[in-house]
């Protein structure tokens, strides 16, 4: 096992299904020249050559139209999108095209690409440039949506996405990159659509993903002091979307809190507590608590903007609620 | 050309014709849903165009595409039974009128959002490109695709990456109900190619004839790898926009002399007056014409249901 960061982790991923299978390419804002804004891409267009790591214009739609079609000739274009807020741009391409040719078509049209796209708030970056909006997404059927919140499942879920014969869209937490985790040598692949047990414990199940995995896990920790063991279930792939880990801790601790970035409306805790009640009401020993971001649009001041997302002590105190 | 390839061009006009003509009476016998736009007027433009193909050549459309799927080879069996959502359609009723394709005569949809499958059409110009295949992307689109941002952004990126990909706008004069000059800032749309450096010419699309023409010089132009071109075709639609159209935008008299000019009309006085075909000739490709296009609709009424299980089929590739 190495220990290496968020950004080194799918950094691997991608440099090894593209020396892999010479199918994979990539196409983006700054992904070439500039190396990627986060530098994933760094030292890719110099070993690759300009045809596998393209340099987009700034044109959201021609980036992930261009992907959808470049995926139905048989490549396989993993397309970044400097940040999901930018996806608004490209909605049409991803919700419209993407996510129903292949079953308007009867069948024929086959998509195997990725969409990476850099997500969430705590920068400072002003409302337009801070959400995390990742339950729209997956909302519609057709579409694979994923948030890694290790390491380790960032690299084995991005190489399971570039595998994947449907589109995929990535999301990567833009403070995540910085992350460090043990990572197993070698090619490895974590199949979409499964949850996983990231912290075993008996008397509460915080379910999770992303981000908020590692606020959780501090969470936990603190909660652990004073004796209480949470066991946290990190969704990974928000659609498909595996409810098994979730009910099967739900029916062993009977208590749930749901932690997540973006607006708590019609989002991610709204599903999963929906789903554990009505596949596992007969468990429920307190109401299902939900932890996400306040209802505004995100500010830029730096207070405000830690107040309107959620914090450790929230969670804590969420917790302590369903107890 | 040869008697057989003029024959064959004349057949398909005709039998698009009649299909969609038997498509608009079954609409209104409420045996097709949904929308209907019907393709009557502007065969010549898919006609000639798609004859200029060669079998590796792509061909991407937008929501008005029963003519060209016609022309792309798929059966008029397999078009009209998709009008009726039956299982035997060439999208197995999941896609309808708008969304026909058939990937295996590289015929790649129908698509129902204005101007949504130029960055497509790009994008398969660029699969191309990359895999070194020779073949040449040819998307289609109305005069109204090309005042929506999409058009821009497939034309610029076509241009930056020099994409095998060949541009036609179908300037039908009408988006929906809007006339081209009072919706596009130009209303000669090969203008806006200029703007992108895309070499461009216009023809007029009620001649198959100079269709064809205009379309092998564009295709060759593209397949020699000097990148994209643009070729507008000056048609007009007989019907209304779609079924549902109350035609307020435009006069009688002004319909009334562009049917003077029917595509059919004028290629059939081509063929007889050059003696390349004689009328009682040209009856039996009509009549022949006549009895695909009944046997298409008898087959199309007689197929099955798409089963209850499809519904969730087709929403992934890869099963969990």
């Amino acid at each position: 096992m190495a220990r290496i960061t968020m950004r080194e982790a799918i950094s691997q991923a991608l440099w090894e299904e593209m020396e892999r299978d010479p199918s994979v390419f990539i196409l983006g804002e700054e992904v070439g020249v500039w190396g990627g804004t986060y530098a994933v891409t760094k030292g890719f267009y110099d070993h690759f050559g300009p045809e596998r790591v393209r340099d987009t214009p700034i044109a959201e739609a021609a980036i992930i139209g261009g992907a959808i079609g470049a995926a139905l000739t048989g490549t396989r274009p993993v397309a970044e999108l400097m940040t999901i807020n930018f996806a608004f741009s490209a909605m049409d391409h991803i919700v419209n095209e993407a996510a129903k040719l292949h079953y308007m078509f009867g069948g024929q049209f086959v998509l195997p690409m990725v969409i990476r796209a850099v997500g969430g708030g705590g920068r400072q970056l002003g409302a337009t440039h801070s959400q995390t909006p990742d339950a729209v997404f997956a909302h519609f059927p057709g579409l694979k949506v994923v948030a890694p919140g290790t390491p380790e499942d960032a690299k084995g879920l991005l190489k399971a996405a570039i595998r994947s014969n449907d589109p995929v869209l990535f999301i990567e937490h833009a403070t995540l990159y910085q992350v460090r985790g043990e990572v197993p040598e070698g090619d490895y692949v974590i199949p979409l659509g499964k949850s996983k047990v990231q912290r075993p414990g008996k008397d509460v199940t915080i379910i999770t993903y992303s981000k908020m995995l590692e606020l959780s896990t501090k969470a936990a920790d603190q909660l652990a002091k004073e004796g209480i063991e949470a066991e946290i279930v990190d969704l990974r792939s928000l659609r498909p979307l595996d409810m098994g880990p979730v009910l099967e801790s739900f029916k062993k601790t009977n208590r749930a809190v749901i932690v997540e970035e973006g607006w708590r409306s019609y989002g991610v805790g709204s599903e999963v507590a929906a789903r554990i009640y009505e596949e596992a009401f007969d468990y429920v020993d307190a109401p299902i608590q939900r932890v996400a971001q306040k209802e505004v649009p995100l500010p830029y001041n730096r207070t405000l903007e830690q107040m309107a997302l959620p914090q450790i002590e929230d969670i804590v105190k969420a917790v302590k609620e369903v107890l | 050309m040869k008697k057989e390839e003029h024959l064959e061009l004349y057949y398909q006009m005709v039998l698009i014709r009649l299909v969609e003509e038997q498509a608009a009476q079954l609409y209104q016998q409420g045996k097709i849903g949904g929308f209907l736009h019907l393709y009557i007027g502007q065969e010549a433009v898919s006609t000639g165009l798609i004859s200029a193909r060669q079998p590796q050549d792509r061909v991407i459309t937008a929501y008005r595409d029963h003519g060209v799927a016609i022309n792309c080879g798929l059966s008029a069996r397999e078009v009209v039974a998709e009008l009726l959502g039956k299982v035997t359609g060439s999208s197995k009723g999941k896609g309808g009128s708008m969304h026909m394709a058939d990937v295996n005569k590289n015929f790649w949809g129908g698509h129902a959002i204005v101007g949504a499958h130029l960055p497509i059409a790009a994008g398969l110009a660029l699969g191309d490109q990359y895999q070194k295949n020779d073949g040449v992307t040819i998307c289609m689109f109305g005069d109204g695709a090309t005042n929506i941002g999409y058009f821009h952004e497939a034309l610029n990126l076509s241009k930056v990456w020099n994409l095998p990909v060949l541009w036609v706008c179908e300037n039908n004069q009408y988006g929906m109900g809007t006339a081209v000059e009072r919706a596009s800032a130009v209303s000669e749309i090969r203008q806006k190619a200029e703007g992108y450096s895309i070499p461009s010419s216009r023809v007029d699309g009620m001649d198959v004839l100079a269709v064809r023409k205009a379309s092998e010089e564009a295709i060759a132009y593209v397949r020699s790898g000097k990148g994209p071109y643009f070729l507008e075709i000056v048609t007009y639609r007989f019907r209304g926009h779609s079924m549902g159209d109350p035609e307020r935008y435009r006069k009688a008299e002004e319909v009334r002399q562009w049917q003077e000019n029917d595509p059919i009309g004028i290629y059939r006085r081509y063929l007889v007056d050059h003696a390349i075909a004689t009328e009682s000739e040209l009856n039996e490709v009509d009549q022949r014409a006549n009895e695909t296009t009944l046997d298409a609709v008898q087959f199309a009424e007689s197929s099955p249901e798409p089963p209850a299980e499809m519904l969730f089929q087709h929403i992934y590739v890869d099963a969990d």
